[in-house]
């Protein structure tokens, strides 16, 4: 019986030590939000794409999210593209290679392969780190290439370890603070994080509408196969 | 109507329409105990049919090549009018595939269904379920995600592990030393062109098998020893048509339910259908930290890993896993049962079955974790247990304590 205790603790274990990772914090994400949609839009041209690209996602899309052609191109475009291009830049790859160690990747997607929760808690988790070439580092993503862009809303944090005999514990310390509160800061990459999901799929909304009339329309066809099965069926005992 | 007749008329003279039309619906006669079980086989053909149909609008607009595979499957998501459909009813396909043929072939272990005379059904089946791996590994490879790049690489290079001419054959198979866009090509044409032929022909063979021999039931008893004696008619079956298609198409409806709230409501089925790390394009330079193949291979992924390499190579893997999927062909003669049926079949078989499709499960779960010392103890154990139950059967179906067979199907 002891063995089957320690079987049953040691795989406890190694399971905990499979999702091993930080804690991530849970993204507010509300795709029917379009004002918090349109906020993470202005802050995704604003903020990622001069690097990072979103070579799936049209501009025209964002008539999605209640924004008008005029609107986009207005105060979206900065590249003096059509409003029917796609999202890219004119980063050269190579050279943002040896820049930052590694070319910055496109966002089409990206909500969908890292999770909103992962993104929520990365663009929440950079921290000074002298020892790294753009004095960054990131909780989320340890020896990250990419330098803190939001820094002057959010300030600049440390991080700062405890020991609690075997346990550490670790904790990002606000030092020096950005234009942003931190409530407000946090508002704002929401919002983005809300906004990169968007991006990552938006037909999402769309195919959870439709799903509903297809199953109605499929509950409805379920009862007159049944009830014809039921006839054909009576006489065989 | 009547010139309908003269047509009808004018192709049987000159076709078996109506030939064929009844002895495989009209007057095939099927056993009328069909119960839940028997759904799987004809929602198999369906899904077969969705797989083709959505495959070919996907291949309108996919683009083969390695520099644009990526982004051109989120064209299809994005800029093809409906095209996002397309692609979670293909990629959900996929998985249901394997659902419903899991189900399929369960349903010949607790029925019998693979014994005498059935045993080609059982062959051509298991032909079917090899294509099907294929047909679905070479798939996955097209969207050219990390999770395709990666598992491909892992899967060919079990090839370089064969004894002499291992590398010379995982080079052939690739065609380069690594999964590249030449790699990407030919599984293109494989899995667009030449196994979806090899599929649909085993189909047939599969289903031209079952008609001549006709279908088992869930009492395992044969239905033609018991024919009306004047119309030759087995007493216990009913035609196939209006019968069993009437039937079908309530277990269709239901299957399309759960199938449409998959596609609508989560299509990657929190990572198990689509993985989160095939949203990132694949990149030769960048090993993911933790590859695993998609939860229909994973049971046999857990039997390859159970395996330690011996003399340096991971062959001795390699083979444990092809002996797994190959020895359940084997079945029809390992199988020394006096009866078919579960329901007749005394506790042994029962928990040897019970014990197998625990063991399936186990290795299927651990398929999808990272080696762990404990993990690789409990794949063994459970590969052990998955190769006993077929070992062992044919000792153990043997001295079982049987019921006897009724004579004719019950309920």
């Amino acid at each position: 019986m002891k063995k089957i205790f320690f079987l049953i603790s040691l795989l406890a274990s190694t399971m905990a030590a499979a999702n091993s990772g930080i804690h991530l914090d849970t993204a507010p994400v509300k795709l029917s939000d379009n004002a918090s949609l349109q906020r993470g839009a202005k802050t995704f041209v604003n903020y990622c794409l001069p690097c990072h690209s979103a070579q799936a996602m049209r501009y025209n899309r964002l008539l999605e999210i209640g924004l008008t052609e005029q609107q986009i191109k207005d105060n979206l475009i900065f590249t003096g593209v059509k409003v029917g291009d796609t999202m890219t830049n004119s980063m050269n790859k190579d050279e943002a290679q040896q820049w930052f160690g590694a070319a910055p990747p496109d966002l089409s997607v990206i909500s969908r392969s890292r999770g909103a929760d992962w993104l929520y808690t990365y663009l929440r988790g950079f921290y000074r780190d002298e020892t790294r070439p753009t004095g960054w580092n990131n909780i989320a993503f340890d020896k990250v290439g990419m330098p803190h862009v939001l820094y002057e809303l959010q300030g600049e944090q440390e991080l700062h370890v405890e020991k609690h005999g075997e346990h550490e514990t670790q904790k990002l310390v606000l030092t020096k603070p950005g234009k942003l509160t931190a409530v407000e800061y946090d508002g704002m990459v929401g919002d983005l994080v809300n906004y990169l999901v968007f991006m990552g799929e938006p037909m999402k909304a769309m195919r959870m509408k439709l799903g509903i009339v297809v199953l109605l329309f499929l509950g409805i066809f379920f009862v007159v196969a049944y009830m014809l099965k039921k006839e054909f069926w009576k006489d065989i005992h | 109507m009547n010139s309908l007749t003269n047509l009808l008329g004018w192709v049987d003279a000159r076709f078996p329409l109506t030939k064929l039309w009844k002895e495989h619906l009209s007057e095939y006669y099927a056993p009328k105990n069909f119960n839940f079980w028997y759904f799987f086989g004809s929602l198999a053909l369906l899904v077969l049919v969705i797989q083709i149909v959505s495959g070919i609008f996907l291949t309108m607009h996919y683009k083969p090549d390695a520099k644009l595979a990526f982004y051109s499957v989120e064209y299809i998501m994005r800029d093809v009018p409906w095209g996002w459909l397309i692609r979670y009813i293909h990629s959900t396909g996929a998985s249901m595939f394997f659902v419903v043929v899991y189900l399929h072939m369960f349903r010949g272990l607790m029925y019998g269904s693979y014994r005498k005379p059935r045993e080609l059904i059982w062959i051509f089946g298991m032909c079917i379920y090899l294509a099907l791996m294929a047909e679905a590994f070479m798939g996955y490879l097209l969207p050219w995600g990390q999770m395709s790049y990666w598992g491909a690489q892992v899967i060919v290079n079990l090839f370089s592990a064969v004894p002499f001419v291992g590398p010379d054959l995982s080079l052939w198979i690739r065609g380069d030393y690594v999964i590249s866009d030449a790699t990407l090509n030919r599984f293109f044409a494989f899995h667009v062109a030449a196994i979806p032929l090899v599929l649909v022909g085993l189909v047939v063979a599969h289903i031209i098998a079952l008609h001549e021999v006709g279908s088992n039931n869930p009492d395992g008893v044969e239905i033609k020893k018991n024919k009306d004696p004047v119309t030759h008619i087995p007493l216990d079956g009913i035609p196939f048509h209006p019968y069993y298609t009437v039937k079908d198409i309530v277990g269709v409806v239901v299957f399309l339910m759960v199938f449409s709230a998959i596609v609508f409501f989560s299509p990657d089925l929190g990572g198990y259908f689509i993985e989160d790390n095939n949203f990132f394009p694949a990149d030769p330079l960048k090993t993911p930290p933790h590859i695993a193949p998609v939860w229909y291979f994973t049971p046999f992924y857990a039997v390859l890993r159970a395996v330690p390499p011996m003399f340096g190579s991971q062959f001795p893997g390699v083979i444990a896993m092809g002996v797994a999927v190959m020895i359940i062909c084997f079945l029809p003669w390992l199988d020394r049962s006096p009866v078919k049926s579960i329901r007749y079949r005394g506790t042994i078989y029962k928990t040897a079955l019970a014990l197998f499709v625990i063991s399936f499960f186990g290795l299927g779960w651990l398929g999808m974790l990272p080696v762990t010392p404990l993990f690789t103890l409990l794949s063994q154990i459970l590969t052990t247990v998955y190769l006993g139950f077929f070992l062992l059967m044919p000792w153990y179906t043997k001295i079982d304590k049987c019921k006897p067979e009724p004579e004719r199907v019950t309920g």
